[in-house]
């Protein structure tokens, strides 16, 4: 049997649990089960019912530990006798993988992106070296802990009823307390961002960055500029990329209106996905890009922001 | 306060990264290895617990005599002493196992850890370490501080930051912000000589994968240019071709 662990934010199943249910039901003959602790509604649990998940385990409701955690869902997996466990690789998800899969004594892969090759044992590929390479590993124990890359599966549907059944387990005193929780609000700070919108000379002055945050807000990004931007004071200095500047590395680099000079280049280059947007075709941020569009910033951005708007979560 | 820092040694961050027979190992080459800077978040953090509580830092390490080198600049940046526990390594399960070993035969009342090596990204090894000692555990730590006889701690938590507080002995990962790594000076340089390293060889090798091939990313294609007046298109392929947003 394949289970999945269904994480639950806020009482919802995001999109990565999907995305797990999709995974797991691609590799199982016989139905789905999802684990998950906390307290969920019914229209929830029928979300999971549409990516073939046909039974749900809901443990007792409790605090984050991930000792806690691991104890339950422990229980209710040996009960179901899972061979299989999917789980996404949130931080959540990777803190209880690794305990899960010593507690089931199961071999453990973590930043999977394919659906598993069995013809010859048991082998998935999980990106290594920060994205530089790939490395393909079989798992050799009977059973197995697979954590996921959110968005390296697309989701199938595969409608089917769904049971619930509640685990009472015991839950022991947690040895970890939680005295805060802040969400982010405002501003991703820079280098920790996945995805960055950046912009320079192109936008012609200050008073014209409403539409690089209100794309960076749409996408979650952080905003960043050129140098020649934040040493004429449009910017601060703190948004500078470049060799003088920050360097950042995020999934998307989104650059508006910037040349693309070598300095450029070298605090940017190891993003994973580079957008250029330049009104002229010759500029050498195109030889660094991997998709771009020759055109005026003040005509572009507008096209791309209400795209952002329609087609986003 | 007694601290194990677990260290693990990896290729600098500017290596150009190649396999060789046949895929199937990492060139290492010309590569040039340091502590993994996560690791070497955790190691200043442990320093600073112990200027400010007392205690030893260890750090411990799972790897053949080559990482030498790398282990003494652990201890020039001021670990008092170091383990290493003398086999290649081959996957978390087994890194992990022999370091919790380290943990039981010797008592600590702190193990940090990085929130992943960033050769193999796994970051497993503290929640490994956590559920083989059946201790709790902290993952990607912003904060780590002790006070009132408890550790307490700052992580990160999908879209957002959670403070989290914990009786001793726990295992945390040390996560970017956490403090400013240390620079060794010519002091701790030379004190590291005579710092005791001590090698012991591994009790299992018991694995629970197996890393047989590896590739590297497709080279980066010629750029491709969208159409000026259909701009809106690039989420669409963000979106569904890259899967980059969602």
């Amino acid at each position: 049997m394949i289970g999945i662990y269904a994480e639950l934010s806020e009482g919802k199943f995001k999109k990565s649990v999907l995305e797990a249910a999709s995974y797991a039901n691609q590799i199982s003959a016989s139905g789905v089960i999802a684990f998950c602790v906390g307290e969920v509604s019914n229209e929830e649990i029928q979300k999971l019912s549409k990516y073939g998940v046909s039974k749900i385990v809901v443990c007792n409701a409790s605090e984050f530990d991930s000792q806690n955690y691991t104890k339950q869902l422990t229980e209710a997996i040996l009960k179901e006798n899972i061979q299989t466990l999917i789980v996404a690789n949130t931080y959540e998800g990777k803190s209880l993988s690794a305990r899960l899969s010593i507690s089931l004594n199961a071999s453990l892969a973590t930043n999977v992106i394919s659906l598993p090759e069995t013809s010859n044992g048991f082998s998935v590929k999980r990106s290594v070296f920060s994205g530089k390479g790939f490395a393909y590993v079989k798992l050799t124990k009977d059973k197995k802990v697979i954590s996921i890359t959110p968005n390296s599966i697309d989701l199938v549907e595969k409608p089917t009823e769904i049971i619930t059944e509640k685990l009472d387990s015991n839950i022991s005193e947690s040895q970890t307390k939680i005295t805060g929780t802040h969400k982010a609000a405002g501003k991703i700070p820079l280098t920790e961002a996945e995805i960055v919108v950046s912009a320079g000379r192109g936008l012609k002055g200050p008073e014209n960055w409403g539409m690089v945050e209100e794309l960076a807000d749409l996408l979650g990004a952080a905003t960043a500029c050129s140098k020649p931007v934040s040493d004429m004071g449009w910017r601060p200095h703190s948004e500078h990329v470049g060799q003088t500047g920050i360097t950042i590395k995020p999934n998307l680099y989104i650059a508006i209106g910037i040349s693309g000079a070598i300095q450029h280049l070298a605090g940017v280059s190891s993003s994973k996905v580079i957008v250029a947007i330049n009104k002229d075709p010759e500029a050498p941020f195109f030889k660094a890009a991997d998709i771009g569009i020759v055109g005026d910033a003040f005509e572009i951005l507008p096209q791309i922001i209400a795209a952002a708007k329609t087609n986003l979560n | 306060m007694k601290i194990l820092v677990c260290m693990s040694v990896v290729p600098d961050t500017t290596t150009k990264i190649s396999f060789i027979e046949n895929n199937t190992k990492f060139n290492t080459q010309g590569v040039q290895f340091i502590i993994n800077p996560y690791d070497e978040l955790s190691l200043t953090k442990a320093i600073e617990l112990v200027e400010k509580n007392g205690g030893t830092v260890t750090v411990a390490t799972v790897g053949l005599a080559d990482t030498e080198p790398v282990i003494r600049k652990a201890l020039a940046i001021g670990a008092n002493d170091a383990i290493r526990i003398n086999a290649e390594p081959k996957d978390g399960l087994q890194v992990a196992s022999l370091l919790a070993e380290i943990v039981k035969n010797n008592g600590y009342d702190l193990v940090l850890t990085g929130r992943e090596s960033i050769d193999y990204n796994g970051g497993q090894i503290c929640g490994l370490i956590a559920e083989l000692l059946q201790w709790p555990a902290v993952n990607v730590c912003t904060k780590i501080d002790f006070a009132d006889g408890s550790m307490q701690f700052e992580r990160d938590i999908d879209g957002g930051r959670q403070n989290v507080s914990s009786k001793l002995p726990v295992v945390a990962s040390a996560q970017k912000d956490l403090c400013e790594p240390r620079i060794p000076n010519m002091k701790g340089i030379m004190a590291a000589r005579t710092k005791p390293l001590t090698v012991v060889e591994p009790n299992s090798n018991e694995i629970g994968s197996d890393f047989y091939q590896f590739e590297n990313p497709v080279a980066k294609q010629a750029v491709r240019m969208i159409d000026a007046n259909q701009a809106g298109d690039l989420i669409n392929i963000l979106k569904n071709e890259i899967k980059i947003l969602s």
